[in-house]
């Protein structure tokens, strides 16, 4: 166990995304010397790797198209030019190699790929038998051990449906049963017979946390143990991060006894192997990014003075319905906003919800709006969830055109999933996650009539063949396709 | 964000602007006239571009070109705009459901094990519930109250009749005499049958026939209904109000025609995500079916053939539709607007869109001679639109509830002015 410890340390690190903005790192500035490797380095996916493999294919020249970029900027009668699986260029009038498939564009609209950063596709899939229903740990309130990729099923029907709403990129998240739900897991909207054939190469895993009433109802008011307050909830977080934050030194002091030599190194002793404290761990280190259920501002504000505590950052609290109150408070720390368009009212933690909630995050300098969806319908329309936004931004007198909204469902959310660098613009070099919409994609009527991921048609709205049913689906009589 | 403040500046300007006109005089008193608007009236009319609209006394006095204001007429300037009849919010928890898991405000099921059809959701109803006004502001104008069926957790359950309920307006008055029976069969009801769905035509012919035969039943035989229950369930027998049958299996709905038929009953499919595969029985039959344009995905194995395409292959069948979602939560029955557009995305024509919304509900649960139609004499019930109602970025501007201007203010609106208050301080320092 000891030399297979060992060799989990000396593991290289990932590609984890750098540590965001704006965190406060007197925390970091006590630690010893950083050692050679992260001592959290097992926490790498070196196992239950990615087996994703992007096909061949020819490039693929957009020609005539409304653009978003993602980047906040809108280009009319643009080209989008792609190849060998990335975006190559953006602009007018570009050249295509002889062996490109063209599109033409004339009347379509072109964006980056949709990424919603809450589902649980999958882990709670179609059909919601309790034999499938594999989203929440609820056996302790700290499950930070437990990863949503092992419960992920990819024969749920409801990836392809996300497809068909321009879905490139998702996070699989654990529910909100736990104050520490476990790992989240990046797929790119890929059909496989396993996870691991969708799961985004490279990407950083989440840890879901929750606030609210949810831990308290499910221990406190079911089970009655803890916590049943929102004063317990808090207290059970700090107690975990206090003995990750102890986990974690007890590594480092071994790493650097290995990395001293001589006696020292020899009578080295790891801290026995806890599944969970790796997940916190690597969660201080800023290698596991963390995403938060939080509704209520007063609870949001809780929560960033304990990262402060603790030294960690939060890269975006979900179902931010009172993020309009914080707006402000939020943007100073560099926090992202994850949010439905109308919901509201369906527990006492909502009942604050208002439709101009992303645009006034929006709104705030250095506001930072995701739309998300925590639904297997809502994931098939964030474009829609959007335009309801604009409209009510609109109406408040907040002004916001399609090449800044796109921003929500987009960049921001790549941000947060620590990404950016590769998908979420249509810039040079970035994956080429592109869809391309029959019309201005903030509109009730609006349908997706190509998506690629990675440069490669996944679904195409005139040849429903392209993207395969779930297995769940084939020969079942009653099936919508089996008439037809 | 340089521009925020100069926004938000404008903004405040503006919101006076609005509060001072949502301030309109009683239309009881003052007429309306509604000038150059697109008219859907959803009438034998049909849609009527240019067209003036007067509101008087509460009612719609006419419809045509070229109107004349009466003196002192408030007059709006709908530059084409259209006007729709008030919208319907679907089957659900308007006024007796404030906020989800919150049993103190929570009154839609009745859990005590027993078949109780006297029960009803109505006199639980709660005008004052700031859901309603949320909805009145997303234009909805009316909305059907029903109770829910449910197992009981650790205690005593539903049963697969889940009680009655009746149409209220937006406006927080009801309409008791537009009521209806709410039953709830098929594979997520097993529970509340025993165990199996073949139990729940069991027990409900049992119900008829205590209503229908009392004589057959001997001294000690187990009987099912209450007295009063028999009593209410004699109406439903005559046919005088629906019995509406939340119901999703192909299978299963052909159960339900069938045992409509042979009962004589006047029904409703509500649910119905494979309905679309009975589509000629049920036009044969003439039974109107509420569905969610937005059902596609297997979530039961009574939905495997749920698609988007449901509301349009139905009225291609030449069957009756109007929309309400599966979940009956009142909160946010607004969206059923996007949902139509959806089902209109996915073929439905757009007129029956929209009559989904408006005519076919009110003639389904009996308020057509005061709502889902613009016609003269009727009382007025509309909504002015930004653009197309059926479009997410458009908003409704004006609403009249039976010939009530309504306040475009609601509890959302006032959160909203609050902070909109305090971020535009912030853009200030």
């Amino acid at each position: 166990m000891r030399k297979f410890f060992h060799l989990l340390l000396a593991v290289g690190i990932t590609g984890c995304a750098a540590q965001p903005d704006k965190v406060d790192h007197s925390e970091k500035a006590a630690k010893p010397a950083a050692p050679v490797a992260s001592p959290t380095a097992l926490t790498t996916q070196s196992f239950y790797a990615s087996t994703y493999k992007v096909p061949d294919g020819p490039p693929t020249l957009i020609r005539h198209a409304t653009v978003l970029t993602g980047t906040g900027t809108r280009l009319d009668g643009a080209d989008v030019l792609l190849v060998d699986g990335k975006i190559q260029a953006v602009g007018q009038g570009l050249q295509a190699p002889s062996n490109s498939k063209v599109v033409e564009g004339d009347g379509l609209w072109v964006t980056p790929g949709l990424i919603d950063i809450h589902s649980h596709l999958g882990v709670y899939p179609s059909p919601a038998v309790e034999a499938n229903s594999d989203g929440n740990e609820a056996t302790s309130p700290s499950t930070a051990n437990v990863w949503a990729e092992h419960s992920v099923w990819p024969q749920d029907p409801g990836f392809r449906t996300a497809l068909a709403g321009g879905i490139t990129t998702l996070q699989i998240l654990p529910g909100s049963a736990n104050l520490i739900g476990g790992r989240s897991v990046i797929l790119k909207n890929v059909p496989s017979v396993t996870y691991q054939g969708m799961k985004f190469p490279g990407a950083p895993q989440g840890l879901k946390m929750a606030c609210g009433e949810n831990p308290k109802r499910v221990y406190g008011a079911d089970k009655h143990q803890f916590p049943s307050t929102r004063m317990g909830n808090v207290a059970g977080y700090r107690a975990q991060w206090a003995e990750a934050r102890d986990y974690l030194r007890d590594l480092q002091e071994y790493q650097q006894k290995i990395a001293a030599g001589g006696k020292d190194a020899k009578d080295a002793k790891p801290p026995k192997r806890d599944l969970r404290l790796d997940t916190l761990a690597a969660a201080l280190q800023g290698e596991i990014l963390i995403h938060m259920h939080c509704y209520r501002a007063d609870e949001m504000a809780t929560v960033l003075d304990m990262s402060k505590e603790f030294g960690y950052h939060v890269v975006a609290f979900h179902h931010a319905v009172e993020a309009y109150k914080v707006a402000n408070l939020l943007a100073e720390n560099g926090v992202c906003a994850a949010m439905w368009a109308d919901w509201w009212g369906f527990k006492m933690e909502a009942y604050d919800g208002i439709p101009e909630n992303i645009a006034m995050v929006d709104a705030a300098p250095g506001g930072c709006a995701i739309v998300h969806s925590d639904s297997e319908e809502g994931i098939q329309r964030l474009n829609q969830e959007a335009a309801k936004a604009i409209a009510y931004g609109a109406r408040s007198g907040l002004n916001i055109p399609p090449e800044r909204a796109i921003r929500w469902l987009t960049s921001n959310p790549a941000k947060t999933l620590g990404l950016a660098d590769r998908t979420g613009t249509l810039e040079p070099g970035k994956m080429a996650d592109v869809v391309v919409w029959n019309r201005n994609p903030f509109s009730v009527y609006a349908r997706a009539n190509l998506v690629f991921i990675d440069g490669v048609v996944r679904y195409d709205r005139k040849d429903p063949g392209v993207a395969p049913e779930s297995d769940f689906l084939m020969g079942q009589p009653a099936a919508p396709g089996a008439d037809r | 964000m340089r521009t925020l403040r100069c926004i938000l500046t404008a903004l405040a300007l503006q919101s006076g602007l609005v509060w001072q006109a949502t301030q309109a005089a009683d239309t009881r008193v003052r007429p309306v006239l509604i000038r150059d608007a697109t008219v859907h009236t959803l009438s034998s009319a049909g849609t009527l571009e240019h067209t003036d609209l007067l509101i008087k006394e509460g009612k719609i006095a006419d419809i045509g070109h070229g109107l004349d204001a009466p003196t002192g007429a408030e007059i709006i300037e709908a530059a084409g705009r259209p006007v729709t009849p008030g919208l319907f919010g679907g089957l659900g928890h308007l006024g007796i459901e404030e906020i989800g898991i919150e049993p103190t405000v929570d009154d839609y099921s009745l859990k005590v094990g027993a078949m109780r059809p006297e029960f009803d959701v109505s006199s639980a109803f709660n005008p004052d519930s700031v859901v309603l006004g949320v909805g009145r502001l997303g234009g909805m104008t009316f909305a059907m109250l029903a109770p829910s069926a449910e197992g009981g957790g650790k205690g005593a359950s539903g049963t697969i009749i889940a009680g009655q309920g009746s149409v209220a307006r937006l406006d927080g008055t009801l309409v008791p005499a537009a009521h209806a029976l709410f039953l709830d069969v098929g594979g997520d009801a097993a529970s509340l049958s025993g165990g199996s769905r073949a139990a729940q035509f069991m027990l409900l012919r049992q119900a008829f026939t205590e209503v229908r035969s009392p004589k057959s039943f001997l001294q000690g035989d187990i009987r099912v209904l209450t007295p009063g229950g028999r009593q209410v369930l004699q109406t439903y027998l005559d046919g005088s109000a629906p019995m509406v049958f939340d119901v999703d299996r192909a299978s299963d709905i052909r159960q339900v025609i069938a045992f409509a038929q042979r009962e004589k009953l006047r029904i409703v499919i509500k649910g119905g995500a494979e309905a679309w595969r009975v589509g000629s029985e049920l036009a044969a039959a003439k039974i109107p079916v509420v569905l969610n344009p937005l059902d596609d995905l297997p979530l039961s194995f009574d939905a495997v053939g749920a698609t988007l395409e449901n509301a349009a292959r139905l009225h291609e069948a030449g069957v009756k539709i109007a929309f309400s979602f599966d979940d009956p939560s009142p909160h946010n029955i607004r969206k059923l607007r996007q949902a139509a557009g959806i089902a209109v995305a996915h073929g439905l024509p757009w007129d029956a869109g929209l009559a989904a919304l408006t005519r076919n509900p009110a003639e389904i649960f009996g308020v057509g001679a005061t709502n889902g139609s613009l016609e003269r004499g009727h009382p007025a019930d509309l909504v002015l639109w930004s653009g197309d109602p059926l479009e997410v970025t458009t908003l409704a501007e004006r609403v009249f509830i039976q010939g009530q201007a309504q306040v475009m203010r609601s509890r959302q609106t006032e959160l909203r002015d609050r902070y909109l208050e305090k971020l535009r301080a912030n853009a200030a320092r």
